[in-house]
């Protein structure tokens, strides 16, 4: 009691804040002192005045941690106190000035003093409230436009004549398009309590056209005013709104479903292929792109340590072709050492594949560590294009479904436009003819299933941008993919795309309505009920086979 | 060989378990005796899985989901058995109070009943896998594709039976069983009894396989394998006897699926998901498929190296299980059954004269 009293005395008699020398004296003290009302008017000017200081008091003060530390040599100081840590003589905490420099004792060293020697300043409900304003107004003059725009948009929620000005006068400042969007929603937020009518009208007429799905359940009240001008004008913004809500939310559900069948289509691409050639389904499909994920891990590694920081970024550019060969290579020696004994006996050869799949995974678990390595996407991916308000398109998400086509209309060129593409039809048709007619049919395959490998290297590279890379990498789509393959039916690479399309855009079609667990048994159901009608895919191979 | 097995599994273990005193060499302990019925409980479904795999042809990739509806069904049995005893001492199964369930829900109502999840045991995966193969396999969906459909249901299954909203406990399954038809499962006496009835039914099953694949019928199952083209051809209904195995192979995992549960004390869905549906193929195939004592023995050895290696060696395991399926696939496809016939064969190769009651070479073709 007797020390509170006594800090009282010291506050009012002489607080002096020396170090944040942007502040004058007087409104600090008011700030930290014990009268109510000079504190609110502190907090006030503080709010008209801005600046980092402002906001380093205002922070304190609403978070609790404002104080008023009694000096050794008698004068008090307005400071913020850090956490109290535990030390033998009962609690202390670290001090700083209200520029938010630490404070340092005679000898240099940052000072801590005791927790009992500070007077913390309480700032009561009221106090608190007009806190938050004035820090979302300073923060309404910040240079970060995030910032900004946060702010407008919590002021505008607070409402009121002053923060109606405050705002107006915040647009008419204003140049980034974005935030003055945030900011013309806000002021009208703000002007939908005003009491005049036609202000009301005039607000909600402007927020239907901004499209604020923000200000939705506040407009919906409006919608039973009892001024029939602002109940139509209420009736049609909401109706707007709504409408503007369902078409960005079909946009989102277009891209997204195109985003994940461009992933499917490119995991799904090499092991149709080998499909069609062979028979065979590579189950450690998935463990070939898991290896072209940590061959980018290694690449970024490598250059993180040998190239400049400037060039870093670029390290993509050489992930891609490094897990192409990287997983060739092995696809190569496991066609080599397993897969060519096992020649038309697909089932067996599923099970080998399968086998090496789980080697493949405790290897990388040992060599990697079981948790995800970090692997960051470059710079030039990050953000993304807003194609119109509310909607934005990932550039990391908008590479990969370009990567995709880009895969597409390569493997195209391969199979039917080149020489080697040619055979690996001609023995995809007829195994036996084109071994009479001169195609080394083995080699045709150790090759193809190189190639079917590297395209899934290079598939595990792109997922790196969107995904974790783990030794499971491998397992999370896989199943789908097998999924395309089998929908997409062999020989075709229209049907392996169609399938990928199919089962990706069902995917997100039905996720929102049923959750992504229904939604994938769903697909499962579709899946077995297409074979009923297409048992052999989309695009069976022409031919009388008995087996088809 | 099936003496063999009968004289260790059946009499044997358990004899060794109640005879010796507890410090005796020769004793099994309770813990020994538990694992090796967990085991046998697999070697029934291997039993299954040989029929569809070894016999007609047919490699299933989702043969834990039928596993663990058989596993399921006793479990929500032993759930209400439970009754008030539970942690909350509501009627109700704990996982049910604790995700604010407040009434049974209307599917768990007739396995208060014994009698009706014991029948369920067999019912739900046959019934389930009548209708998976009857659209499967009317469609000619065969190979590959029906593997990867399979464990296509393997994965959405598994998601499905992870989903608090199931009211089947979500991740963490059933568990912490009290009772099992009145006998405390704690007891000594009722897990020795588990395993005699485990080993017994593994009997039983291993008769009505054999019965099965001796029969015209298993020869149909076996020219399906090798040529369906053909069966078809000749007038056979080849869909009919795929239909046939599958449902049977189903139930024999059901089975399997409920001995297991009250033995092992828990059924979740980590048991249907894809890598252990995938495990359970090389438990046939290292033991040596097309051969019915094979089946059994790779699933009883498989899984002892499985549980010794998991304890001293975990990061082996895996690579273990790798490397056998790699293994087993290109260098022995007959297993292990087939191994003393493949040795014969060899030592004939060789000039050495095989001796004389040597097992006969498999007549099964490449």
């Amino acid at each position: 009691m007797l020390r509170s009293v006594l800090a009282a005395w010291i506050a009012l008699t002489g607080v002096h804040a020396a170090v944040a020398a942007s502040l004058p004296d007087a409104l600090v003290a008011d700030l930290v002192g014990i009268d109510d009302d000079a504190r609110r008017a502190a907090v006030s000017v503080l709010a008209a005045q801005g600046g980092a200081e402002a906001l380093q008091a205002l922070r304190a003060l609403r978070e609790g941690s404002l104080g008023v530390w009694a000096d050794p040599d008698g004068s008090a100081r307005a400071v913020i106190t850090g956490t109290a840590a535990p030390s033998e003589s009962g609690d202390v905490a670290p001090l700083r000035d209200l520029g938010g420099e630490p404070l340092r004792g005679p000898d240099g060293q940052a000072l801590t003093v005791p927790r009992t020697s500070v007077r913390m300043v309480e700032a009561d409900r009221a106090l608190r409230r007009a806190v938050k304003a004035a820090i979302d107004r300073v923060e309404l003059l910040s240079g970060d436009a995030k910032t900004r725009e946060s702010a407008a948009g919590r002021l505008g929620r607070e409402g009121g004549a002053e923060v109606v000005a405050v705002l107006a006068e915040a647009l008419a400042r204003e140049a980034d398009r974005t935030v003055r969007r945030a900011i013309d929603e806000a002021l009208q937020v703000a002007r939908l309590s005003d009491s005049d009518p036609a202000v009301q009208a005039g607000a909600v007429e402007r927020l239907g056209l901004l499209h604020g799905a923000g200000a939705l359940d506040q407009l919906k009240a409006l919608k039973s005013s009892n001024d029939p001008a602002v109940a139509k004008a209420a009736d049609a913004a909401v109706r707007r709104i709504e409408r503007w809500g369902m078409m960005t939310r079909g946009i989102e559900i277009v891209f997204s479903g195109l985003s994940l069948s461009s992933i499917l289509l490119l995991m799904a691409l090499g092991l149709a292929i080998v499909f069609g050639l062979m028979g065979v389904i590579n189950m450690a499909h998935g463990e070939l792109m898991m290896l072209g994920a940590y061959t980018a891990f290694v690449v970024q590694e490598v250059f993180v340590s040998s190239v400049a920081p400037s060039a870093r970024d670029y390290y993509f550019v050489v992930a891609i072709p490094a897990a192409f060969c990287v997983a060739g290579i092995v696809g190569l020696a496991l066609e080599q050492s397993v897969i060519r004994f096992l020649y038309g006996r697909p089932l067996e050869t599923l099970l080998a594949t399968w086998g090496v799949s789980l080697i493949l995974q405790q290897a990388a678990r040992q060599v990697f560590g079981a948790a995800n390595v970090d692997v960051a996407s470059p710079a030039w991916l990050s953000g993304g294009l807003a194609i119109v308000e509310g909607v934005r398109l990932p550039y990391n998400r908008l590479f990969i479904i370009g990567f995709t086509a880009v895969c597409v209309a390569a493997v195209y060129l391969v199979l039917f436009r080149s020489p080697a593409g040619l055979k690996i039809r001609a023995v995809t048709q007829n195994r036996e003819m084109s071994a009479c007619l001169g195609v080394r049919t083995r080699r045709v395959d150790t090759w193809t299933f190189a190639l079917g490998a590297g395209l899934a290297g290079m598939a595990g590279c792109a997922l790196t941008l969107i995904g974790n890379v783990g030794p499971d990498l491998g397992q999370h789509y896989i199943v789908e993919s097998f999924m395309v393959v089998v929908a997409g039916g062999v020989g075709k690479l229209a049907g392996t795309v169609a399938a990928a399309l199919g089962i990706g855009g069902l995917d997100k079609v039905l996720e929102p309505a049923l959750g992504a667990v229904y939604g994938k048994v769903l697909i499962l159901g579709a899946l077995i009920l297409f074979l009923q009608r297409r048992p052999s895919g989309l695009f069976p191979a022409k031919g009388r086979h008995v087996d088809v | 060989m099936l003496p063999a097995l009968i004289l260790v599994f059946v009499i044997g273990l358990p004899a060794l378990n109640l005879l010796p005193s507890e410090g005796s060499l020769w004793h099994v302990s309770d813990y020994t005796l538990n694992l090796f019925g967990k085991f046998l409980a697999y070697a029934i479904l291997a039993l299954g899985l040989d029929l569809l795999w070894g016999y007609t042809g047919i490699l299933s990739l989702g043969h834990g989901v039928f596993f663990c509806l058989g596993g399921y069904a006793i479990g929500m049995h032993l759930m209400l058995e439970i009754g008030a005893e539970g942690v909350y001492g509501s009627a109700l199964p704990d996982f049910m109070v604790w995700n604010q369930v407040t009434a049974l829900p209307w599917f768990w109502r007739p396995f208060s009943s014994g009698a009706f999840a014991l029948a369920a045991v067999v019912l739900v995966p046959g019934l389930f896998a009548a209708v998976f193969g009857y659209l499967t396999f009317r469609s000619r969906i065969k190979g590959v594709y029906f593997s990867i459909v399979t464990q296509a249901l393997a994965l959405s299954m598994w998601l499905l039976f992870n989903r608090n909203e199931l009211n089947l406990g979500g991740t963490n399954g059933l568990a912490d069983f009290k009772t099992l038809f009145g006998y405390s499962l704690q007891d000594a006496a009722t897990q020795w009894w588990l395993y005699v009835i485990t080993a017994a039914t593994l009997v039983a099953a291993y008769l009505a396989c054999r019965t099965v694949t001796r029969s015209p019928l298993g020869r149909v199952l076996v020219a399906i394998r090798d040529a369906e083209g053909r069966v078809r051809f000749s007038g056979y209904a080849a869909a009919h006897y795929k239909l046939f195995v599958f449902v049977v192979s189903a139930a024999l995992a059901g089975i399997a699926g409920a001995l297991y549960a009250p033995q092992v004390g828990i059924i979740t869905p980590g048991k249907m998901g894809v890598l252990p549906s995938i495990e359970m193929i090389v438990w046939v195939a290292v033991g040596g498929r097309g051969t019915l004592v094979g089946a059994v023995l790779g699933a009883i050895g498989v899984n002892w190296l499985r549980s010794f290696l998991t304890e001293a060696y975990p990061d082996l395991w895996l690579y273990v299980l790798g490397g056998m399926f790699v293994a087993v696939v290109m260098f022995v496809p007959d297993g292990l059954a087939g191994l003393p016939g493949r040795l014969a064969r060899w030592a004939r190769s060789r000039g050495v004269a095989p001796e004389l009651g040597a097992p006969a070479v498999a007549r099964r073709p490449p």
